[in-house]
């Protein structure tokens, strides 16, 4: 029963380690440095994408809202940060009197986390528990959260004088006081970002090691069984789906203080499905692959959309069927095939 | 809100029904009776919106006195265009990724990326658009104060025309019966003879030349560019999904249901405000019943 972990994991994700940590603050400048600050927030999300569906089986095209939602809380504290004692601009533009109620939290920082880590618990597990407790799954599950994350998009371009509309919410330069535009703080802010993002890397990678993660394999590959054996599957999808959630929370909240702007196509149903090939290139089974396969896309969407901008989406496109159709462990499933000589067991959905 | 404005609210919906409708009843076949995803179905309807400029354009430079006509014409050309891209579709994409349903809904979002960015470099990311044609524009007065006007009256009938046939041709020709039998069981049809790679292939691609015939009508009430079809996709998952998968009757009914209630929610509040509540609601519904409206008693 080893084969659900790739068991040259560990060492994929010391290298991995490695490569944040030394190898990039030490050879790039800092402006690509800030360009892998924000392929690593997506990494967050990949790793999310890795628990739900590589060992859940279930596939959300909704994190994007998630992402949003860290994202927007982050924005919306600098945002306040940054016009004070004002409003924000966009506010003033659209003839908005008043601080909307729901803004006044973000005046603190501390509220602003709590925010980035509550939020999402609070609207994914009852959301979740509610739908898989009715048992909708599998593409239903997929049709619904896709629908919510267009929702979203919808609601924030619409609500123009609170949200910035389509525009997002963006020009802001200082965190706490911090200057975040200058060289150094960018990379505090990086090293901030990847001790996060090891941290969760190895807690997922230990959280599939325990009971919990076998659970959830065997919810991915009979839930009816574990079901009939007497345990609350909805209760454990659920609970992985809020874990998820918060790690796309926490990677809007980083990509806002990355790249400085929040808007509503990172939000919608197009950047959620795009969130997913992250994972599903990386391979959905490696929590260490999944990082390295938002490197990878964004490495690659960053060159392909500067270089030849007619040839992303076929890429994109391609990346998305060759990936499904034909490596369906993602690159770190083709490496482990390529190490061991016994054929990694393939996912079943 | 005065009778006048009232019914032409109504009719205003009927028309964006009539989309929906026909670009669902492709969906509902394809997603609902074979149980595939074709998230490239929005590019489908791009396909013969372009077919039907194509048609156009073709029509103005080598008849210019049959313009009038172009449309009639357009629309076969819509629908035969999208039927052979499906049945290729079919063959030599979908048919690999059957019996893996999330896959497939990857996979086909990755062919939509393809088309949308095939479209940009062959007709150019602007809009096009097309001319009404003559006997199409102006507007019928029933009474003083309702102007209904003739283009939306075509698509309404031509619509109805198109559910009447698919109603026809699913549940009183041999190929439909076929086609129901495959779905219901496919070893016990295998076993009795029906060649079922064949009716999956046409079932999909008729799936496919209705999203062609959505994407022809498109072209009479807006303009298209190479987007428009993933702006659509999703709604009509929505209403497949609404109106009960399995249940074409349930299809119609849903997508009705579901412009209505968007045309009127739009007329009370901002129009992103009534597509939220309307996606919301529907979800709600979903909650309560799972398998959609007008599903059938079966457990599966």
């Amino acid at each position: 029963m080893k084969h659900f972990q790739l068991s040259s994991e560990p060492v994929a994700h010391l290298a991995l380690a490695l490569l944040l940590i030394v190898l990039l603050p030490m050879s790039l400048d800092s402006f690509w440095l800030a360009n892998f600050g924000k392929y690593i927030a997506f990494a967050f999300v990949a790793v999310g994408v890795v628990l739900v569906w590589g060992y859940c089986g279930i596939l959300s095209l909704g994190q994007g809202i998630f992402f949003g939602i860290g994202g927007y809380a982050m924005a919306m504290f600098l945002k306040l940060e940054a016009s004070a004692p004002e409003l924000p601009d966009f506010m003033v533009w659209s003839s908005v009197e008043s601080l909307p109620l729901w803004w006044e939290p973000f005046h603190y920082f501390t509220a602003t986390v709590a925010a980035i880590f509550l939020v999402p618990i609070v609207i994914a597990f009852p959301f979740a528990y509610a739908i898989f407790k009715k048992r909708v799954s599998g593409v239903y599950f997929a049709i619904v959260t896709i629908s919510l994350a267009m929702t979203m998009t919808v609601l924030i371009i619409g609500q123009q004088g609170d949200t910035g509309g389509a525009n997002g919410i963006t020009d802001f330069h200082t965190l706490l006081g911090m200057d975040v535009i200058s060289e150094e703080s960018r990379r505090v802010i990086y090293f901030i970002e990847i001790g996060f993002l090891l941290v969760i890397t190895t807690l997922a990678g230990l959280l599939l090691q325990t009971r919990f993660g076998k659970i959830l394999i065997a919810v991915r590959d009979r839930e009816d069984r574990v079901r009939f054996s007497g345990y609350n599957t909805a209760m454990f999808k659920a609970f992985v789906f809020t874990i998820a959630a918060v790690l796309s929370s926490i990677g809007g909240a980083m990509y806002t203080l990355q790249v400085g702007l929040i808007s509503p196509t990172l939000v919608g149903s197009v950047a959620s499905v795009e969130m997913v090939i992250f994972a599903a290139m990386g391979g959905r089974l490696s929590v260490t692959g999944a990082v390295i396969g938002a490197l990878m896309v964004g490495l690659m969407k960053s060159y392909f959309s500067e270089q030849f901008p007619q040839t992303w989406l076929f890429l994109l496109g391609a990346m998305f069927i060759i990936v499904v159709g034909f490596m369906p462990d993602g690159i770190a499933g083709t490496i482990q095939k390529i190490l061991s000589p016994k054929p990694a067991k393939k996912a079943l959905l | 809100m005065s009778f006048e404005i009232f019914v032409m609210q109504v009719f205003n919906g009927l028309s964006l029904f009539t989309i929906l409708v026909l670009m669902a009843l492709g969906l509902g076949i394809v997603f609902g009776l074979m149980g595939v995803i074709n998230m490239a179905h929005g590019e489908l309807m791009t396909l013969g919106a372009y077919a039907t400029y194509l048609t156009a354009k073709f029509f103005s430079i080598y008849l210019p006195d049959l313009m009038d006509y172009y449309l009639i014409v357009a629309i076969l050309v819509a629908f035969i265009v999208t039927y052979v891209f499906g049945y290729a579709l079919e063959r030599g994409f979908v048919q690999w990724f059957y019996k893996r349903p999330l896959d497939t809904l990857l996979a086909t979002w990755g062919l939509s990326l393809i088309m949308q960015q095939s479209f940009r470099s062959i007709f150019g990311a602007q809009e096009v658009s097309l001319p009404l044609t003559s006997w199409l524009t102006g507007a019928w007065e029933p009474v003083v104060g309702i102007q209904l006007p003739l283009n939306r009256i075509f698509i309404i009938g031509l619509t109805i025309l198109v559910a009447a046939c698919v109603y026809l041709l699913f549940f009183k020709t041999r190929a439909g019966l076929r086609a129901r039998a495959v779905t219901q069981n496919r070893a016990m049809s295998s076993a009795v003879g029906i060649n079922t790679d064949r009716v999956d292939a046409t079932t999909f691609a008729l799936g496919s030349g209705l999203a062609g015939i959505a994407g022809a009508v498109f072209t009479m009430i807006g303009s298209t560019n190479p987007g428009t079809g993933q702006l659509y996709v999703i709604d009509s998952f929505i209403v497949v999904v609404f109106g009960g998968v399995a249940s074409l009757f349930g299809t119609v009914a849903s997508g009705f249901v579901i412009a209505q209630a968007q045309t009127t929610l739009e007329y009370l509040m901002s129009g992103s405000m009534a597509k939220v509540s309307i996606l919301l609601l529907v979800i709600l519904v979903l909650y309560f019943r799972p398998n959609g409206l007008f599903s059938s008693k079966v457990r599966v």
